[in-house]
Formats: structure tokens, C-alpha cells, sequence
């Protein structure tokens, strides 16, 4: 380390995608906090706008530009940094930082590599290099091999012998690879893979192994150590990020614990990393053999798991090394008497469970593997791997209880499922025992080791227990025998006949509570003013005393998943500052490693466990809070809020009878009736009849939907009738509890969205936006633009109307959100949230007005100025664009329609839309320059619609492939374009061989319904187009403002300006 | 679950009960109560002699999860093992687990406890225990399962070393250098780290006045108790640095030193058991994360001229080895030896065996 660092650049993860999530808001927003303890002048490059990074007040200059070398270069030529940071924005920023070196941008800026340097780097991410590297040192990694071709790849795969795995250099989380069992395997899989890079790994497969990771720290005098150590539950074969995985390590001895930690550090000594690292192994069950599989030189979802599983700050540390410190320097957060130089002592267990959202794609396979499908994930901890379980899938919201007593179960061949597992082998696995399946037997299909089967077994002999207690009162010792085995009350009550409230009365009259535990890294040997929590029935009394008498309780907002991401930790952790501003004691409650919510400095208290009734009032009765806001973290929270308020919790904001009247369909619907409001035709269902009478009367197509539902779960668009039973069956399956509910759904449509805050029914800040895409395409998926460029002054006058009449009807005090469809200055109300929505950051950053921070003061009862209209007269323009992870889920169908498929999305600013909108769409992967497109536009009214873009891109000089009836209607009108044929034809030239060979830019594909599910040529094509890397619009709307930006913009045109330059 | 548990509870002298289960032997004891931090190693911790005496509380919560490894004898010793006999007076754990899986495996934890005769209880808040321990310093307690009267059992008031010290000479290895290893419970892991080093051993009782026989160092091993209760073993090392022949000394090997140098020992408030230790080597940037396992410690500011303090605890400043300035005498307070934790430090042996040559 030469001169220490004055101003340093620091490289975000960019959008949220599978594999590359949350967890690098966290370790980005902790390098920052550390730079700045140092004085360090920070410059952030992230265009991922919903981030807490990105926010305010942390770095001090933001770009929400594309983290491409292109972009980060006119960055680092404009600020003149004189260090990088590149471990703290995952596989983007090390790919970006890695090509920016190789090119010699950092040599020529003078920009010095903070922390670990990149030849190490190389050794890590370059197959090769990395197991000569480690060869040297004596350690062992899987046989593996680097091969550029197929048949090279054919001719290895032999050498090792069958199975082998296929793996990608350079890939997050495990894209593209896959496992073979045969030569025609290894070919289909290296064929694809070698489109996306030019070097894929031909590997051992070293099926059932354990999987072991360590996470390691080193400074620049060579203290080494190991943070944590992780197991994964299932073994080797199904990817880390598929895995449930635990820390520490439960079925290690002495031995072998401290073995693998000792070639850790030994590898990580010899690779010279300074900072922080994770090192996988697979391990031999029947012995002490292992291999090193990977060492990421950088923060990972590992190790965000990690520092929250610990309560040791890894991402905080890391940059204090990268600045030159000593890990006996650092002090360490949570004790604060100790230093970072330790290893922390756990005294609990920690299950981290993978969330999936498989349901929402259209022919993806539910099969989990080698690469990476579930899109977040949830930590639970306990002090019996029982109890963290159970409490983990509760966190999931996919509508379990725990492992047992759910409502339903559908897996069909239990033995097929263990075998070949989906998202539900857990769930397999208690049915399997039920079933009579031995351990044993379970094990030789799964290689789960019998440790883990047996606790799940406990489980299942609990659940046995309390099917025999009949109509007699449920024994004390049993009933905490559940609990301590993690049962919820609604679990027992399930199994007891009873219901939940009576459980709890039960348990209060046995004097049977959870328990306050700290996390303190140091298992109670140093006292610790650690506020870091979690609740156990595995105690006997609580760590910490109640005293505050001013605190509020912030629900967070669980697992990210589609529809409910980072955007919901940014309002958590916004209201909370506000909350501290104003001078309460605030309580998150929050169980998702990903978030910075879940840092124990951003709050006072921070219980890391569920969001579930039960839980949330145990911890009001601990806590007697002033009161709770719901308004923060999305639906899970939102949909406590009847409950709550029944139970006798004070909610601070919006009454809950009136999230009620929004939520609830029918009374919201009458709410629009009475007031004169439009809205499109809808009915409450009961039966197919009425929906069929219903959608005679109105005419196809018609949107189906149950109540309380975010992100469009189990939400359709019926043309037919066959679709609408389909659609029916499936929404009721989802939602039993909550009526379906019918409407008439209005093509050609703009959609307009508001979000807003009001005090005590009173509008006093609100921001209109409108989407890119026509109604019908779900809001989390549409591209948003703010201020709006295409309405009408008339419809903006009446959306603002409505939402102030429904501000004074709901008496709204506090977040809301409000989605209508527009056609022709003619509005209807689609949607009303009371709570924050997904675009509140959006509108705050690119207002740069905290919308949060007003709805925190309206909550708590502060008098807040109106914000005048005037003041939105902006002089530039926002667009936020959703990013799609397709690529990973193999096989879904790359559309858009009703259902959220997006797991991420960016936010970006221009002098115009056009500047804006194609920052945007470079951020999420698309790609100058374009020199041909292939056109295969759908039915004639989206052709004819498109004629005029077709023009366009014709005067731009463009190279035009059309597939029959396109090219048919592009000679008509005097296009020519060369003709290819469909996939299923075979027949040559075929759009599949111009596809997978290179010979398109951009792929432009309109689907021709809205639900169509059959394996069609326009899947082929869309999925070849995802599989290979094109870009892909298939979206009319898109697609045509796509064309008019690119036609008046090049790359030079799109200016390097920061967040603070813009406003 | 079920009605076949057995009632048993853990009474401290401040008068605290915690009532939980028995899983191993069927036997009131008493003892003194500590508590460790390690997540893993339990058959080592238990064989370990330096707890002879003691009721042990482990803090990590899920214990016996990877049963009892199966005996084999290696060079003399049990290779699984750092003695041939579980050394606790008592084991308290918060969950037991009562199915074990591992290859290495053969008994469980409480089939082994039932073995030796050593009583085991589980469903324990051991944080709480863990708590009281820290606040009120190490307490005598005694487990037991029937309202039976049982006098608390101060082990710290007696010669402990003597209860577990071989009582003839025994040799191991047949390397060229010879190290007497001074047995005041010596874990084997120690002889296992000086045979490995091509080094004989010859393991001589506590007491045992070896000064006239022919050496090339001597190592004084861990031990349990208090180091003032082993005045001849002082004694004796005093008289033994009359000659240059290199010293080493491992846990109480260090406070034995250090009373031969001079130097004053005192006993830690709640001592120092777990495998995350951060040891700083004085005067350099280098830390070393260390196992430990000892109850007293030496008074760093008593060392007398010509000795420096060699590495110092990086949580709470006590010291953690010492050094003489010119000769080649040297010990530290953790066991590089480990087993179980880190072996970070086993450098040492090295170092040690480049001193005899």
C-alpha cells in the first residue's frame, strides 16, 4: 500500500438479479460508512436507485450510471479518484474493475486497487491459475479443466469420467452450469455456455459430499483469520444459493473444523488477499478428503450471511483493511471493548433458507441444481436447529406454517422428489418420514447427512405427539417441547383443532414466553451493550431489560422476492433515521440477511426474527411500544395490521379498518362506487358460473385476482373461457382466505402511478408517473418515467383529484400508493396501497424529496409543510427499468404480462427521456452498438404499429432479419429484410442458427396474447434470444421508444453527470 | 418428550438452581463450574486434564451431534483423545443430541459419559449460566440429581497436577533430540506435536527431578488447578535453567516458568476457555487466534529483570507467554498444540526443536 487513499471510487452490483442481490447493497453501504469514519472523499457508481447506498447520505457524489468500463471511465476521468474498490459490488464490479485494468484505465487515471489486488484476483476467478496456484501450497481442488471448444470439453469430460459438471469462469451464482451424465449432455451444456464466455470448466463431480465455506479476513501484516464457517444442509450437487445452509458447521469434528480452517488460511495467505474472502470444499462424508471448489476474493451473499449470522461486520472491516489497517487495530462493533482480530464464539444456530418464485414464471423447471434459481433469502436464528428451521420457513411467506401441519401439500412421488429435488424437498423430507421412509433410505436418495434427517424427524415425532392430545388440554411440557422445537401457536393449533388465540392464552396460562437473547460474537464471555436480538423458548430468562418508554416498533419488509426487494429496506431504514431524528427509540424487526435494516447500528434494537402475529405481538408485550408502523415493509407487514390492531397494538399512520377498506377489493370497490370514482368493471366471485355471466356481460379479456396480494400472485388475464376456469382454479388454490376477485380488463391503456403522502386525509406530497408499456403489463415490470412526457395535463389533473378525495375518505395519515389506467383523459382506479410502494424511493431520489421521511413525520403526528407543486417543475427526467434474471431461470418464457417477473430494477437521469431511457436500459444489460435486428412483430395491428420504428431503424442503416409473416409485411411496404425461418420448421436459413451463431444485435419479438403458454417458435425465439445473451424487447410500447432514442442518441450523447449535478 | 427423563440440576455457591435432564452417568458430583465457548471439539475438551475437577458448561447450544469416535492407539497414544479417560467432574449442555452422525463414530457422547462415569445434563439455559458465571467469576457448584446433601468441592484447594501427572517416566518417539515433557496433565496432543517433529519424548511425573539425566529441552506441559500448588515442579525448572538447555512452556507450563523466573501468578475472574483467543505478539502487528483453556494466569508486571512479556491477550491485555531476554527460555499460555482448535501457533514446536539443534 503506497500514500493511503484521499478519494476513492466505489462500484455498486448495479440491479437486483438472481445470484446478485441485496447483500451487496449491504457490504457497499458498509464500505462507505467505513471510508467515511477515515475522511475518505467517496464516489459511488451505482445505477440501482432503490439502494440505501445511493442514498443522501452516503457517498458523497453518486452516478446512477451503468457499471460498464465505458461508463466507469468517464467517472474516473471526470472525478480523478485516486483508489477503486471492487469487492463490494459483487461479480459486476470485479468484472467491470478487472477490464478496466486489463484495458489500463486504472493505470492511466493513477487509480490504485484498494485491498486485495487484482493478479490475485485473476488467480481466483481463472480456473487454471488458481489450481496451479493452489497446487503449490499443497491443497487439493477438484479435478478440474479449462477448456475454449466443445469437443475439448467432450474429450475431458471422458479423461475425468461420468458425471461431470459444467461450469462457467466468471459467472455469479453458478450460471449455466449444469451436471452431465453423458457425452451428448456435455455438449448441449458447453455449447450453450461457451456463447456467454470463452473458457468453461469440464470439473469432478463430487456428488454428496458435504459443502463447507469459510469466511476469511486478512489485513496487510498477515493476520489471517476465519470469521465464520457455514454447512450446507443439502450437499454437494445443489448450489450454495440453492442450499439450506447453517453456521456454524454442525456435523464437523475437531478435525476436520480446523483442518479446512487452516488451508484457508493458508490458501489465502499464498493468493495474497487483503480484505476479505469465501473458500468452498466439498468434503468427504466417509472420511477426512476434501477439495476446495472456489474462493471468491471478494464480499459475497456468503459472507452478507455471514456478518449477520456473527454479528461480526465483515464488509466494514474489509474496507478498513483494503484503507491499510490491522485487524488488531479495528475495534470490534458489537462488544466494543474487543478488537476485530478474533473469531466470534456462536451460542445459537442460524438456518439460512433460499426463497424461489418459481411459481411466477411461465415453463421454468421447479428443479433445484447447480446454478442459482431462488431470488432471496431469510436467516432464522435459534439455540436448536429445530426451532431455526421451522421459524425460516414461516419467514419464507410461501404460505408454510413451519416444516409441518401446512395446509397442503402436493408432491406426488415423494421418492422422485427427494431424488430429483424442487423448491419443496424440505418439505419431502417430513412427508418421506411420515411415510414410514428410514433415515437411511432418505439419505441414500438425498446424501443429506443423517444429522439434519433426524432433527427433521424430531420434528415430525413433535407434530405425532400433538395429534394424540385429543380434546384434553395440551400437557405443559409438550406444548413447550413445540416451541422449542420452533412450532408456531398456528402450527399447535392446527394440530390440536384449535385456533391460534387459543394457544396463546394457553401458553400464557402455562407462563410459557420466548425469551430475548443477544448475539454478542462472543457467546457471553464479554459483557456486550449489544442491542443485535432474537427470541428463543430455549432459554429461561431474557438478556436484555425493557425499559424505553418511547420506542417504535418498524416492521421490515422479509425475503426479497419478486415485487418486494431492496426498494422496502430503503423506506425501513429512512423512516427509522427519521424516528431517531425525532429523537425515539427505534425497533426494526427484520429477518433478511440481504438488508441494511438488519445492521444493528441503523436502529436501537434490532430483533433479527419473524414477521409473523404471533411473533411481532410477543415482542410488543416485551417491548410496550408507543406503537408499530406497517407502512414501511410492504405487504407482510401491511397484511398484519387488522390483527395487530385487534390484538390491542397501537398503529402509528393509517387506521387499520381503513388498510382494511383499501385492501379488501369489494369494500374498496364500493368505496369507489360511492364516491362517483371509475374503476373498471369487477365482481366478487363465488362461482364459475357468475364469472362466466360476468365475463359475457363485459367481454373477454378479464384480469382475475384474489385480495391481499402483491406483485400479482396468481394473477391473470383470461381470453377464453378455458382460460378463465384455469385462471379461477389457480387463484382460489393461492388464496382461500380472501374473496377473488373478476374485472374487465381495458386494452390499450396508459397506466398512471402516485405516490404519496398524506396527514390526517390531507394531500401534502405526491409524484405522478406513467408507463413506458400499455396497462397489462404488471407495474414492478413496466418501465416508469417521472415527471410523466406522454399524458395529458388533464389526466394528471384527475389522477391527483381522485387521490386527494381518497386521501380524505380513507383519512389517510402516511404513505400511499395509487395505480389507475388512462385511456383517452378517461381514468380508472386500478389500485390503492396504504403503505409505501416500490417506487418510493424512485420518486424521493429524482424529487430528491424524502417521501419517507415526511410519512414518518405525518405518522408520528409532526406538522410538515406542503410541498408546492411548483416545485416538481423539473428540469430532467427519471427513468426507472426493470431488470429481469431470465438468463438463470432455464426455460421460463422471457414475457411480460400481469404477473411480476422482474427481480430488480435501476433508476436513472437525463436532460430528456430519451438520455434517461437508454442509461436505463444499458444498466440492465441491453447493448450499443445495434447493426442488425431480427423483427418478429406479432399480429397485424403491433406490426402496423411498428411500421413506423421499422423506418426508422431502416434510414439508421440497420440489417433487418424478419421471420414468414414480418418479412411478408415489411416487403409490402417496401422493407427488405432476409427472411428466416421458424424454429420448429428446420428449414435453413433458420432463426435459431442466425440466433445462437452471433448474427443479432437485438431481438424484437411480440408475443401474440397475453398468456399463451405452449412451447411455440415465438418461445424459441425468445428464449434463444435470452439464452445467448441478445438483447430482447417484447413489448410494443418498448420496443418504439426504444427505436426513437436510439435513432437521436449515441453513446456520446448520454452525459456523465452525477445525482447532485442533475438537481 | 418423553416421561422416561431424568430430572437433575446444577446448584451454584451464590445459591442459583437450573433444572434440566440427565443424559450421562447416574452420579451427584461437585466440582468447579466454567464454561467454554468452542463450537466444536468436545471428546478433546473432555479428555482434556487440565478440567479434571471441573463441572463443564459449554456454550455453544447443540452438543454430541458427531458422537464418540472409536479408540485407536497411535504411537502409544489414542490418537482421538488427549487422555485416556474423560477428565470433567460434569458436563452441562443445552441440547443434547441424542442422534450422533459421523464415520469417525462409534458411541455417543452419552453412552461415553455413562462409560467413565461422568454425569451429563442438558435443557439448560447456558447463556444464563454462562451470564452468571462471567459476572460472578468462576463458582463452585455441584450437579445433582436427588435432594441428597453434597458438600461444594473447592478442587482449586488442592493438588490437582498430582491427581492427574503420570507416576513413572514413560518415553514416546525416536528422534535424535530427547524433550523431557514435565506431566502436569499433559494433553497428548503434545507429545503427538513433538513426536510428529521427529523428537523423543520422555513424559516424567510432576515431581520428578530429571536434572541429572540427559536432555535436549524440556517442555512443562498444561495442567489443572492452581501453579502455586506445584512448588517441586518449580523447584525443579528452577534448578533446570541453571543450565542453557532450551525451556518451553505450554498453559500452566507458562505460570510454572514464570513462578521458576520469579514472576507472581493470580487467579482470572472466569479464566480464559475457548479456541478464539487473540493473542498479539509484542511489539509486532502479528496476531495469532489461539486455543486456551486455564483458569489462572501469570501477572505480567511481576517479571523480573531480563524477561519480557512475549505475547499479550488482545481482549483484555493479560499476559499470554513470556520470554527471556538472552537464554532460551519461553512459554505461552495457549496450546499451540490445539486439538481441539486452531493450530495457527503449532509453528512453535518448530521453533522449539531449532533451539535444541
Amino acid at each position: 500500500m503506497t500514500t493511503p487513499a484521499k478519494k476513492v471510487i466505489i462500484l455498486g452490483s448495479s440491479a437486483l438479479k438472481i445470484g446478485e442481490a441485496g447483500e451487496f447493497d449491504y457490504s457497499g453501504s458498509q464500505a462507505i460508512k467505513a471510508l467515511k469514519e477515515e475522511g475518505v472523499y467517496t464516489v459511488l457508481v451505482n445505477p440501482n436507485i432503490a439502494t440505501i447506498q445511493t442514498s443522501g447520505h452516503l457517498a458523497d457524489q453518486v452516478y446512477f450510471l451503468p457499471v460498464t468500463p465505458y461508463f466507469v471511465e468517464q467517472v474516473i476521468q471526470k472525478e480523478k479518484p485516486d483508489g477503486i474498490l471492487l469487492g463490494f459490488g459483487g461479480q459486476t464490479a470485479l468484472n467491470c474493475g478487472l477490464e478496466l485494468d486489463s484495458s489500463g484505465v486504472l493505470a492511466r487515471y493513477g487509480v490504485q486497487v484498494l485491498g486485495t489486488q487484482v493478479e490475485t484476483i485473476r488467480n481466483t476467478e481463472d480456473r487454471e491459475h488458481f489450481v496451479e496456484k493452489l497446487n503449490q501450497i499443497d491443497v487439493k481442488t477438484a479435478r478440474s479443466f479449462a477448456v475454449g471448444s466443445v469437443q475439448e470439453a467432450e474429450q475431458r469430460a471422458e479423461e475425468i469420467g461420468f458425471p461431470v459438471m459444467i461450469r462457467i469462469a466468471y459467472a455469479l451464482g453458478g450460471l449455466g452450469s449444469g451436471l452431465c451424465n453423458n457425452k451428448a449432455q456435455v455438449r448441449e451444456l458447453a455449447q450453450k455456455a461457451l456463447t456467454y464466455t470463452k473458457q468453461i470448466l469440464v470439473e469432478e463431480y463430487l456428488l454428496g459430499w458435504k459443502e463447507i465455506e469459510y469466511e476469511i479476513v486478512r489485513d496487510q501484516f498477515d493476520n489471517c483469520l476465519t470469521v465464520c464457517n457455514m454447512e450446507n444442509f443439502d450437499p454437494m450437487g445443489i448450489h450454495t444459493g440453492e442450499s439450506i445452509v447453517i453456521a456454524p458447521s454442525q456435523t464437523l469434528s475437531n478435525r476436520e473444523y480446523h483442518k479446512l480452517r487452516e488451508i484457508a488460511i493458508r490458501t489465502v495467505r499464498h493468493l495474497g488477499v487483503i480484505g476479505e474472502c469465501n473458500i468452498q470444499y466439498a468434503l468427504d462424508p466417509n472420511s477426512e478428503d476434501y477439495r476446495v471448489i472456489e474462493i471468491n476474493a471478494r464480499l459475497s451473499r456468503s459472507s452478507a450471511l455471514a456478518s449477520k449470522a456473527t454479528g461480526y461486520p465483515l464488509a466494514h472491516v474489509a474496507a478498513k483493511l483494503a484503507l491499510g489497517h490491522s485487524l488488531i487495530d479495528v475495534p470490534n462493533s458489537i462488544t466494543k471493548v474487543t478488537k476485530a482480530s478474533y473469531e466470534p464464539a456462536l451460542d445459537y444456530v442460524v438456518v439460512k433458507i433460499p426463497r424461489w418464485d418459481l411459481k411466477k414464471f411461465k415453463q421454468v423447471s421447479k428443479k433445484i441444481g447447480s446454478s442459482m434459481k431462488s431470488v432471496g433469502e431469510v436467516m432464522a436464528i435459534g439455540r436448536k436447529f429445530e426451532e431455526a428451521l421451522q421459524k425460516g420457513l414461516r419467514m419464507l411467506e410461501i404460505g408454510a406454517s413451519g416444516l409441518v401441519l401446512n395446509r397442503q401439500f402436493d408432491v406426488v412421488d415423494l421418492e422422485k422428489e427427494l431424488a430429483e429435488p424442487t423448491d419443496q424437498r424440505v418439505f419431502a423430507l417430513a412427508e418421506a418420514i411420515k411415510a414410514g421412509m428410514t433415515i437411511d433410505k432418505i439419505h441414500d436418495l438425498t446424501h443429506i447427512d443423517n444429522w439434519f434427517l433426524h432433527k427433521i424427524k424430531n420434528i415430525v415425532e413433535i407434530e405425532e405427539q400433538l395429534a394424540e392430545v385429543g380434546e384434553q388440554r395440551c400437557p405443559q411440557l409438550l406444548l413447550l417441547d413445540a416451541k422449542q422445537h420452533g412450532f408456531s401457536d398456528e402450527q399447535i393449533a392446527r394440530a390440536l383443532g384449535k385456533d391460534e388465540a387459543h394457544i396463546r392464552e394457553l401458553r400464557q396460562a402455562y407462563n410459557l414466553t420466548p425469551f430475548v437473547k443477544q448475539i454478542d460474537t462472543l457467546a457471553a464471555e464479554y459483557p456486550a451493550q449489544t442491542n443485535y436480538l432474537y427470541l428463543t423458548y430455549n432459554g429461561a430468562e431474557d438478556d436484555v431489560q425493557f425499559l424505553e418508554r418511547n420506542a417504535v416498533i418498524v416492521l421490515g419488509g422479509g425475503a426479497y422476492r419478486i415485487g418486494s426487494s431492496v426498494e422496502f429496506d430503503w423506506c425501513c431504514v429512512n423512516s427509522v433515521m427519521t424516528l431517531k431524528e425525532l429523537s425515539y427509540q427505534t425497533i426494526m424487526v427484520n429477518y433478511n440477511p440481504e438488508t441494511v435494516s438488519t445492521d444493528y447500528d441503523e436502529c436501537d434494537k434490532l430483533y433479527f426474527d419473524e414477521l409473523s402475529f404471533e411473533t411481532v405481538l410477543d415482542i410488543c408485550e416485551k417491548e410496550k411500544p408507543l406503537g408499530v408502523i406497517v407502512s414501511m415493509g410492504g405487504q407482510i407487514p401491511n397484511n398484519l395490521a387488522l390483527r395487530l390492531d385487534k390484538a390491542g397494538v397501537n398503529l402509528l399512520g393509517t387506521s387499520a379498518s381503513n388498510i382494511d377498506n383499501a385492501e379488501d377489493r369489494h369494500k374498496f370497490s364500493k368505496l369507489l362506487d360511492d364516491h362517483n370514482i371509475d374503476q373498471p368493471e369487477w365482481r366478487e366471485l363465488t362461482s364459475m358460473q357468475e364469472a362466466k355471466q360476468f365475463s359475457d356481460k363485459v367481454g373477454f379479456p378479464v384480469l382475475i385476482r384474489p385480495s391481499y396480494v402483491l406483485s400479482g400472485a396468481a394473477m391473470s388475464v383470461a381470453s377464453t373461457d378455458e382460460e378463465l376456469l384455469k385462471f379461477l382454479k389457480k387463484a382460489s388454490d393461492i388464496s382461500s382466505d380472501h374473496p377473488v376477485v373478476i374485472s374487465k380488463f381495458i386494452e390499450n391503456a396508459k397506466e398512471i402511478e402516485i405516490d404519496a403522502v398524506a396527514q390526517e386525509g390531507e394531500l401534502m406530497v405526491y409524484a405522478i408517473s406513467e408507463h413506458v408499456e400499455n396497462a397489462g403489463v404488471h407495474s414492478g415490470d413496466a418501465t416508469l418515467v417521472l415527471p410523466p412526457q406522454r399524458t395529458y395535463l388533464e389526466t394528471t389533473r384527475r389522477v391527483k383529484k381522485i387521490a386527494r378525495l381518497l386521501a380524505q375518505k380513507l383519512k389517510i395519515n402516511g404513505p400511499f400508493n395509487m395505480q389507475f389506467v388512462a385511456k383517452d383523459n378517461e381514468v380508472k382506479v386500478i389500485e390503492l396501497n396504504l403503505r409505501a410502494s416500490r417506487s418510493f424511493p424512485f420518486v424521493s431520489k429524482i424529487f430528491k424529496v424524502n417521501f419517507i421521511d415526511i410519512a414518518t413525520r405525518v405518522i408520528m403526528g409532526r406538522h410538515v409543510p406542503k410541498i408546492d407543486r411548483s416545485a416538481f417543475d423539473l428540469e430532467y427526467v427519471g427513468v426507472k427499468a426493470p431488470q429481469f434474471s431470465f438468463t438463470r431461470l432455464i426455460g421460463a418464457d422471457p414475457t411480460l404480462g400481469v404477473e411480476m417477473a422482474s427481480t430488480g430494477e435501476v433508476g436513472c437521469l437525463g436532460d430528456d427521456f430519451d438520455e434517461a431511457f437508454l442509461k436505463a436500459l444499458l444498466s440492465v444489460g441491453y447493448k450499443l452498438p445495434i447493426k442488425s435486428v431480427l423483427l418478429s412483430t406479432g399480429p397485424i395491428e403491433s406490426k402496423a404499429e411498428f411500421l413506423q420504428s421499422t423506418r426508422i431503424l431502416e434510414s439508421m442503416g440497420m440489417q433487418f432479419f424478419a421471420t414468414g409473416g414480418t418479412a411478408k409485411f415489411m416487403q409490402a411496404n417496401g422493407i427488405s429484410a432476409t427472411k428466416l425461418h421458424w424454429p420448429l420448421t428446420g428449414k435453413q436459413p433458420n432463426v435459431t442458427d442466425f440466433l445462437e451463431n452471433g448474427k443479432i444485435d437485438l431481438v424484437i419479438n411480440i408475443p401474440k396474447n397475453y398468456q399463451e403458454e405452449e412451447l411455440t417458435n415465438d418461445y424459441i425465439i425468445r428464449r434463444r434470444a435470452v439464452d445467448f445473451a441478445i438483447p430482447l424487447f417484447t413489448n410494443l410500447q418498448l420496443a418504439r421508444r426504444f427505436v426513437e432514442a436510439f435513432s437521436r442518441k449515441t453513446m456520446k450523447d448520454l452525459q456523465i453527470k452525477s445525482w447532485a449535478e442533475h438537481i | 418428550m418423553d416421561n422416561k427423563r431424568i430430572k437433575a440440576r446444577i446448584e451454584l455457591e451464590d445459591g442459583s438452581v437450573f433444572h434440566g435432564y440427565s443424559f450421562g452417568a447416574h452420579k451427584s458430583v461437585a466440582g468447579e463450574v466454567v464454561f467454554n465457548t468452542s463450537m466444536v471439539g468436545y471428546p478433546e475438551s473432555l479428555t482434556d486434564p487440565s478440567y479434571y475437577g471441573q463441572i463443564l458448561v459449554l456454550t455453544y447450544p447443540l452438543i454430541g451431534n458427531y458422537g464418540i469416535p472409536e479408540s485407536k492407539i497411535v504411537d502409544g497414544l489414542d490418537e482421538w483423545f488427549e487422555s485416556s479417560r474423560v477428565q470433567i467432574a460434569g458436563l452441562i449442555v443445552s441440547e443434547y443430541s441424542f442422534d450422533y452422525q459421523h464415520w469417525s463414530a462409534n458411541k455417543s457422547l452419552a453412552q461415553w459419559l455413562i462409560d467413565h462415569d461422568v454425569p451429563g445434563l442438558y435443557g439448560i439455559d447456558t447463556r444464563m449460566l454462562t451470564k452468571r458465571l462471567r459476572e460472578e467469576g468462576s463458582m463452585l457448584g455441584r450437579l445433582l440429581f436427588f435432594t441428597e446433601a453434597l458438600d461444594f468441592y473447592d478442587p482449586n484447594k488442592v493438588n490437582l497436577v498430582e491427581q492427574v501427572s503420570v507416576t513413572e517416566p514413560i518415553e514416546f518417539g525416536s528422534g535424535q533430540k530427547k524433550v523431557i515433557l514435565i506431566d502436569c496433565g499433559a494433553k497428548d496432543n503434545i507429545v503427538r506435536s513433538l513426536i510428529a517433529r521427529d523428537l523423543t519424548v520422555r513424559k516424567v511425573p510432576w515431581n520428578y527431578d530429571f536434572t541429572n539425566e540427559q536432555y535436549d529441552g524440556i517442555m512443562i506441559s498444561n495442567g489443572p488447578g492452581d501453579p502455586k500448588m506445584c512448588r517441586q515442579t518449580v523447584d525443579i525448572v528452577r534448578g533446570a535453567m541453571d543450565k542453557d538447555k532450551p525451556i518451553f512452556g505450554i498453559c500452566m507450563g507458562n505460570q510454572i516458568l514464570s513462578l521458576a523466573a520469579g514472576a507472581n501468578t493470580y487467579k482470572l475472574k472466569f479464566g480464559h476457555r475457548s479456541q478464539n483467543q487473540p493473542c498479539v505478539e509484542v511489539g509486532t502487528k502479528r496476531c495469532y487466534i489461539t486455543s486456551q483453556n486455564h483458569g489462572y494466569a501469570v501477572d505480567g508486571r511481576t517479571l523480573p529483570a531480563g524477561w519480557d512479556p512475549w505475547f499479550v491477550n488482545a481482549n483484555d491485555d493479560t499476559n499470554e507467554g513470556i520470554r527471556h531476554k538472552t537464554r532460551p527460555f519461553l512459554s505461552v499460555q495457549f496450546h499451540p498444540e490445539a486439538a481441539p482448535g486452531p493450530v495457527d501457533t503449532a509453528i512453535l514446536f518448530d521453533d522449539f526443536k531449532r533451539m535444541m539443534i
